[in-house]
């Protein structure tokens, strides 16, 4: 099997569509016959990470890397950034506004979803530029 | 236990997925968060919340969840459940809160579904 590549854009501020990028994708993994634990866990990354454009960038796009042996997933962001990327982990903060909130959004634990889910995750923001989320979940993990 | 032996016992109303009841319910989560759901609720559990936008079908398709109740006499949008008929997600009301139908479900089908799900 080649590499295969999707990308979806992520529109900011978007909370009626946010998921729609994840559940595509979601989709194209569920026709590859992969284990459905290991579609679950990049199912969950991926949602939080286009939750997180949805909820504090402007817009964004999800590349989605497809191989035998791994799901890569990058999502790149125009907007504010993360200013400390060390307590954005931390599970219960957030700086999601009153109105997200209210929606069931903002909950404080997008980042450490993302990385409990994931086999490798990296981070790279520019305050009033973006952040760049690159996350690898491996197909054939232990469990798998 | 099904979706259906369940509704038969506690009275809910269905709002999408009425062909999909047979689907067995492996244990209940209940919040209001959706990170908290998307990280803590297990495949195949009905999901408990009084949220109503089009979202929770996001995270019930994204999770595999059973269905989703929502509590409190709430309605779904009407986008929620075109989209819960689009991804084939079960959608169910109760006009009693999270705390009632929690404790209905748990005299219903234990604690034995929770913790072996």
């Amino acid at each position: 099997m080649k590499e295969m590549t999707y990308e979806f854009p992520i529109e900011g501020g978007d909370f009626i569509k946010a998921g729609h990028a994840s559940s595509n994708v979601k989709k194209i993994l569920n026709q590859l016959s992969l284990d459905p634990a290991i579609i679950r866990r990049i199912a969950v990354a991926m949602y939080e990470a286009e939750v997180n454009v949805v909820a504090h960038a402007y817009r964004g796009t999800m590349k989605v890397f497809i191989s035998p042996a791994a799901i890569r997933v990058r999502v790149e962001d125009e907007g504010p950034g993360i200013p400390d990327i060390e307590k954005a982990m931390q599970e219960g903060y957030s700086t999601a506004s009153d109105k997200v909130r209210e929606m069931g959004f903002g909950a404080g634990m997008g980042l450490s979803n993302i990385k409990k889910n994931t086999d490798k995750l990296e981070i790279q923001s520019k305050i009033n530029q973006g952040t760049v989320i690159e996350m690898i979940t491996r197909i054939k993990s232990k469990g798998a | 236990m099904t979706i259906e032996n369940i509704i038969k016992e506690l009275g809910w109303e269905v709002f999408a997925g009425a062909s999909l009841l047979q689907k067995p319910v492996k244990g209940v989560y209940a919040s209001d968060l959706l990170s908290d759901v998307m990280g803590r609720a297990r495949e195949g559990e009905l999901w408990v919340t009084m949220q109503t936008h089009k979202n929770i079908i996001a995270v019930a398709s994204l999770k595999d969840l059973a269905a989703i109740l929502i509590v409190n006499g709430g309605r779904p949008d009407e986008d929620t459940r075109q989209a819960a008929d689009a991804e084939n997600i079960v959608l169910l009301g109760s006009n009693a809160g999270t705390y009632i139908n929690c404790g209905l479900l748990y005299k219903l089908i234990g604690a034995d579904a929770m913790v072996s799900s």
